[in-house]
């Protein structure tokens, strides 16, 4: 994994992580702001997982990159794009109309970032073990 | 084309918006209009206007009358009022600006603008004048200038009221005059921070004592926060000689024109209801407006319908909100409500004149039409009757959108068209 990629990777997890946090702080106090920080936010982690999905894409040309880890690493990727663009789309809803979705699907996607940077970070490691 | 982008996006849109055919018009008027289950999307529905030149085309009208165009070349035509010498003034402007909040915002403000004229607002009154009668109005003049996006007019007693989008002021106004007596004079502020719907309707009571105000909410439904919506969605009344005001009713969502009813001194209103639970969700409504009354928004609709959208709720508003009295459907966006009179015929006497700005939020578009709701007996009684239609052409391009409508006492129905920024006058052949 090259690098960047791996950078752009990593860098979905704050903003997922911190919609999960917001979506929460809304549904606890009401205060729309949270739930407007969530929007931003997942918009940011979608223009970091759009770009790490490229990469992958771009990697799969690669013969040597073709294993398991790397398989599962891209399938990671697309589900975080896919699943993170329906999450924008429901939080485009106004007020309390994006929950409970909303934060069911932050939750999801945040794992599958996390999920996603583990797996292909371990590439790296094993590219780099002898 | 021009447009070859919106387009694209907004079929876009069209694509990603959850299955389903069209939307069919459920014919939803009158006093109890059937309310289907409440509708979430992925995307909401929208069907945004395609503006064209009205060229050598007309709106059409009933027959026994005759349309024509009193003033064109307008800057955003939006509310008029008839003077007593039978001049007409036209408020000008285009106000708002709410800032975006959501990735959403950007997106659907973007699209919507593609539904409406690039005209920048005049933030004046203009003139009109027709002295000798002919149905011509042949002075087309500025009358004030330097508003900030005027809306509703009311007269009372030489004094001419503007409800600019910030502001209650007063002009001194002699019967004749082509520009007001002197400069403006604040009769009170009204509430502006956001301005999200930003239109100040107007009118005056019978006595003149008393000015109603019609001031909208500063959201669809509480997404810009609680606490942006407190003095919102609601009509003050204003103490004409003092400028104290009260709330007259609460939980209008957006009351964007209001009448005062001869013979009875009622206020009646047309109020703009919620979007994006559906493209038969919520009726836009005709009101006798209740004083002390509440209507239902944020917490419900139609009565005691709750919206789920709204968090935290209120159980005892919803069971105090009361139903309206006549739907006028779906997403039409009544922006115009004027009492008609017998010089209007008399199959047109006994009712209103309703100006339909026309829909977004939903696939078949509703609306852009200026529709007469009959009454009797001093409430509106039958199905809507279509008064100046074709606004929207068979093929597919909008030529015009109605705004406020005004009832000349001579006989005319006035209309400000904000797209074609133009003043239609239509009246009975003679």
């Amino acid at each position: 994994m090259h690098p960047v990629h791996a950078f752009l990777l990593a860098a979905t997890v704050p903003p997922f992580l911190g919609a999960v946090l917001s979506d929460y702080a809304y549904t606890a106090t009401y205060h729309v702001q949270w739930s407007n920080f969530s929007s931003w936010l997942i918009v940011g982690g979608l223009v970091f997982g759009f770009a790490a999905l490229v990469c992958s894409l771009v990697g799969l040309r690669r013969a040597d990159r073709r294993g398991g880890r790397f398989a599962v690493s891209l399938t990671l990727i697309l589900a975080i794009c896919v699943l993170g663009f329906v999450n924008a789309l429901i939080h485009a809803r106004d007020a309390w109309a994006t929950m409970p979705m909303g934060l069911v699907l932050s939750v999801i996607v945040a794992v599958l970032a996390c999920a996603a940077t583990v797996v292909g970070f371990s590439t790296l490691r094993r590219r780099v073990a002898p | 084309m021009t447009h070859a982008r919106p387009c694209a996006l907004a079929a876009l849109s069209f694509a990603l918006a959850a299955c389903g055919g069209s939307d069919p018009d459920p014919t939803q008027y009158g006093s109890d209009p059937p309310l289907p289950e409440l509708q979430t999307q992925l995307l909401p529905t929208m069907g945004i206007a395609k503006p064209a030149e009205w060229g050598n085309q007309q709106p059409t009208v009933p027959p026994g009358y005759a349309i024509k165009a009193i003033a064109t070349d307008l800057a955003i035509p939006r509310q008029t009022l008839i003077l007593p010498n039978g001049d007409i003034l036209v408020a000008e402007g285009r106000g708002g600006g709410a800032p975006k909040l959501q990735p959403k915002d950007i997106v659907a403000g973007y699209i919507k603008s593609m539904g409406t004229s690039p005209v920048k607002g005049g933030n004046r009154l203009t003139l009109l004048r027709d002295a000798d009668g002919d149905g011509s109005y042949e002075v087309q003049t500025v009358f004030a200038e330097d508003l900030n996006a005027p809306y509703g007019l009311a007269l009372v007693d030489g004094r001419l009221y503007v409800a600019n989008q910030d502001a209650l002021v007063r002009f001194d106004y002699v019967e004749g005059a082509t520009r007001p007596s002197g400069p403006p004079v604040k009769v009170t502020d009204l509430p502006s921070a956001i301005n999200h719907h930003w239109t100040k309707a107007l009118a005056a009571s019978a006595d003149g004592r008393f000015l109603y105000v019609g001031i909208g909410s500063n959201s669809n439904i509480t997404e810009r926060g609680m606490e942006a919506e407190v003095g919102r969605a609601m009509v003050w009344e204003v103490d004409a000689a003092t400028g104290a005001h009260r709330p007259y009713a609460t939980g209008l969502r957006n009351p964007t024109a209001l009448a005062i009813q001869p013979g009875t001194g009622q206020l009646w209103a047309v109020v703009n209801e919620r979007d994006e639970i559906g493209p038969n969700l919520v009726p836009d409504y005709l009101t006798s407006v209740r004083e002390g009354g509440f209507y239902g928004w944020p917490y419900s609709y139609w009565g005691g319908n709750v919206d789920p959208r709204v968090r935290p709720e209120d159980p005892e508003k919803v069971a105090a909100a009361i139903e309206p009295d006549y739907s006028l459907g779906s997403h039409v966006a009544a922006l115009g409500v004027a009492f008609s009179n017998t010089a209007m015929g008399e199959e047109f006497a006994d009712g209103v004149f309703v100006g339909e700005h026309g829909s977004w939020n939903r696939r078949d578009p509703v609306g852009y039409k200026v529709v007469f709701v009959p009454f009797r007996g001093g409430r509106p009684d039958g199905p809507p009757v279509d008064f100046v239609f074709g606004f929207r052409g068979s093929d597919g391009m909008t030529r015009g959108r109605p705004v406020g409508v005004s009832v000349d006492p001579r006989g005319a129905l006035i209309v400000a068209d904000d797209l074609s920024n133009t003043v239609w006058r239509v009246a009975p052949v003679r």
